[in-house]
């Protein structure tokens, strides 16, 4: 018969006892790892959707709601700014940006956000098509692949949009129909998630039935008037065609307006570069905010709760340690004949310290699984809540590399709490403890 | 085979005790008798080699046991020394089976489920095999006990007052099946006791003092 063998036949001996101390390990077991869980998965939504975006221009509020809002899509928008103050950001051959992307919300479909923008979104994220074709005209639409596959839209289905964020039908844009032309492939990234199409169509949207409160500048007024939004322009410095969907054609706008601006810098380590963003808020009417310092911000403030959860996870593990201790010392004290007796038959003291090492090593190791069994299942749950809310994705199925760290963290703590009671049995008298009885 | 020489033992701070020689062959039976109080657990612990003797040698087949590290004395003791204890402990979380097998394995003998259930057959507690400990009688107890400290064919089998919670008929009984099958095995049997029915079944005796 192996120690083993009956290091756990003394455990289930005492079934109340071996549930107190798996659900009370388990429950600080698992809290950790669903911290653990929860921060990972987090933080690896924060950083894929990232997207090498280095600043985020939009109207004046919280810098955390304009990068929410603009990179996240989660937080609804600070307001709009015009094309007009926008203007230096978007016109090409700025010195300092690489790229800048232009998107405008303010519309969904069942509670997907259609962002108005030019085709470079696609490349922030290195989304490509699945299947059909990119966005021309007016109206055509793109869908990430969450989209796809949580409203069934394929391609050439239409649908109409709601107006503002929440997925409320009651205010819908029933005369505007857009046509879906193309589905991206997945890309865990937010793009997944988001319904893309020109911006002129977010506009077409929203004009429809204000066209005669609008004022109009001198700039403006000649497009405003005379050209919708979308159709074919000339260039009117250049003589030359405007390309569709481009920064160009929004700049024949001015008096339109957009969301915000993502901004890639040409180099990041420029001093220019570093100082643009206070430029942009010290000197004009629109805030930027850049994305990683926003979300180092977010990460502290959600720091404090995951320091307190954290510190009450390693709280119950410790007292969980103690009740494992109480229950192994109690046992070992209401079993002392037997265990003189098992060195009567030939077991050597090292024997019997293995054998309640083991049994605290056995408890732990339940302990440890129906933790990791809590934290993925609450993981899961949190996951259908996230998505319903947010249209983010999380999974109670991944598993991470350290989860095998808390593992052996969880077999230590085991080894720790034995470690008295163990020794103690290895140390009995023999005759002592038969000569009483 | 036994053989004790000189045998003394000390306890801290008390005057030390003094055993007479024993000798007892395989296949034989020795009874040690003695009044409560003269050291008759202490003789079983210091034959058995639970303690160390302050002074003199013990002899077992062919080994002197003295020379044995502590280590070394519990392997030893595994598979040459079967105790029966005047109160019989066994692992609670394992059942009737289990614990004489728990005898082979602790004495570093393959496990043999098969030769377990022999022993219980032999003894008459076959049909309790598969039940738990506490839930036998004091008698039932008993048999088991002396079946695993039969079970890996020790040279010498040492019993604690077998007979004291037994009526005449059953001690006359215990006494016949514990001589039966020590002889059977080949084992030197020890009685140490103050229950003086014992003196009339048995001729071999020593009597401490």
């Amino acid at each position: 018969m192996r120690i083993s063998t009956l290091a756990w036949k003394n455990i289930i001996k005492n079934p109340l006892n071996l549930i107190l101390n798996v659900l009370l390990f388990g429950l600080g077991i698992g809290l950790i790892s669903f911290l653990l869980l929860f921060n990972e998965q987090l933080k690896d939504k924060f950083e894929k959707n990232l997207a090498d975006v280095d600043l985020v221009a939009g109207a004046k509020g919280s810098p955390l709601q304009l990068i929410l809002c603009g990179m996240y899509h989660i937080d609804n928008p600070t307001g709009n700014i015009s094309i007009k103050n926008a203007t230096p950001l978007l016109r090409p051959l700025h010195p300092l940006i690489k790229l800048a992307v232009p998107l405008s919300l303010g519309d969904n479909y069942k509670s997907y956000r259609i962002v108005g923008t030019n085709h470079d979104f696609l490349g922030l994220y290195e989304a490509e098509l699945k299947e059909g074709n990119l966005y021309k005209g007016d109206f055509e639409v793109i869908i990430g692949a969450a989209v796809a596959d949580e409203t069934g839209l394929k391609i050439g289905d239409t649908f109409v949009s709601s107006h503002g964020f929440g997925g409320d039908d009651d205010h819908t844009h029933d005369d505007a129909n857009f046509k879906v032309t193309g589905i991206l492939k997945g890309t865990g990234a937010v793009i997944d998630q988001l319904i893309l199409t020109n911006t002129a169509s977010i506009w077409l949207v929203h004009d429809h039935g204000h066209e005669h409160e609008e004022e109009h500048t001198e700039e403006g007024h000649v497009h405003e008037e005379e050209v919708a939004p979308g159709a074919e322009l000339i260039n009117p410095d250049t003589g030359e065609k405007v390309v569709k969907n481009s920064n160009e054609e929004l700049l024949m706008f001015p008096d339109k307006e957009i969301t915000t601006v993502l901004i890639q810098y040409k180099n990041k380590k420029n001093f220019q570069s570093l100082n643009f963003g206070r430029n942009i808020n010290e000197n004009t009417e629109m805030q930027a905010a850049s994305p990683a310092i926003e979300i180092n911000r977010l990460y502290s403030m959600i720091g404090v709760g995951t320091d307190a959860l954290r510190a009450l996870a390693i709280l119950i593990a410790f007292v969980s340690a103690i009740s494992i201790f109480i229950s192994l010392y109690k046992n070992m004290r209401e079993r002392k004949y037997e265990l003189a007796l098992m060195r009567v038959m030939g077991a050597g003291r090292s024997k019997i310290f293995n054998l309640v090492l083991l049994e605290g090593m056995i408890l732990a190791l339940i302990g440890f699984v129906v933790g990791t069994v809590l934290s993925h299942a609450g993981m899961e749950l949190l996951a259908v809540y996230l998505k319903k809310g947010y249209k983010y994705t999380f999974s109670g199925m991944t598993f991470l590399q350290v989860e095998w760290i808390l593992l052996a963290v969880s077999l230590v703590i085991g080894v720790i709490a034995a470690l008295i009671p163990a020794y103690q049995a290895a140390k009995t008298d023999i005759h002592k403890t038969l000569g009483e009885k | 085979m036994i053989i004790s020489k000189n045998l003394s033992y000390a306890y801290p701070g008390a005057k030390p005790m003094v055993f007479p020689d024993i000798t007892c062959d395989s296949k034989d039976l020795l009874l040690v008798l003695g009044k409560s109080g003269v050291g008759k657990t202490t003789l079983l612990h210091l034959l058995g080699g639970l303690i160390t003797a302050t002074q003199g040698e013990i002899t077992i087949g062919d080994q002197s046991v003295n020379k044995l590290s502590g280590k070394q004395m519990d392997t030893f003791r595994g598979k040459n020394i079967g105790i029966i204890f005047q109160n019989n402990h066994f692992v609670q979380s394992l059942n009737v089976l289990e614990n004489i097998a728990l005898a082979q394995s602790l004495a570093g003998n393959p496990v043999n489920k098969e030769v377990c259930q022999k022993w219980l057959d032999r003894l008459n507690i076959g049909h309790k095999s598969k039940a738990y400990v506490h839930h036998l009688s004091q008698g039932e107890k008993q048999r088991v006990a002396i079946a695993r400290a039969l079970v890996n064919h020790p040279k010498l089998i040492l019993a604690d007052e077998p007979t004291s919670a037994l009526d005449d008929v059953n001690t006359k009984e215990v006494v016949s099946i514990l001589q039966e099958q020590a002889k059977e095995v080949g084992s030197a049997l020890v009685i140490v006791t103050h229950d003086t029915r014992l003196k009339e079944l048995v001729s071999n005796q020593v009597i401490l003092q």
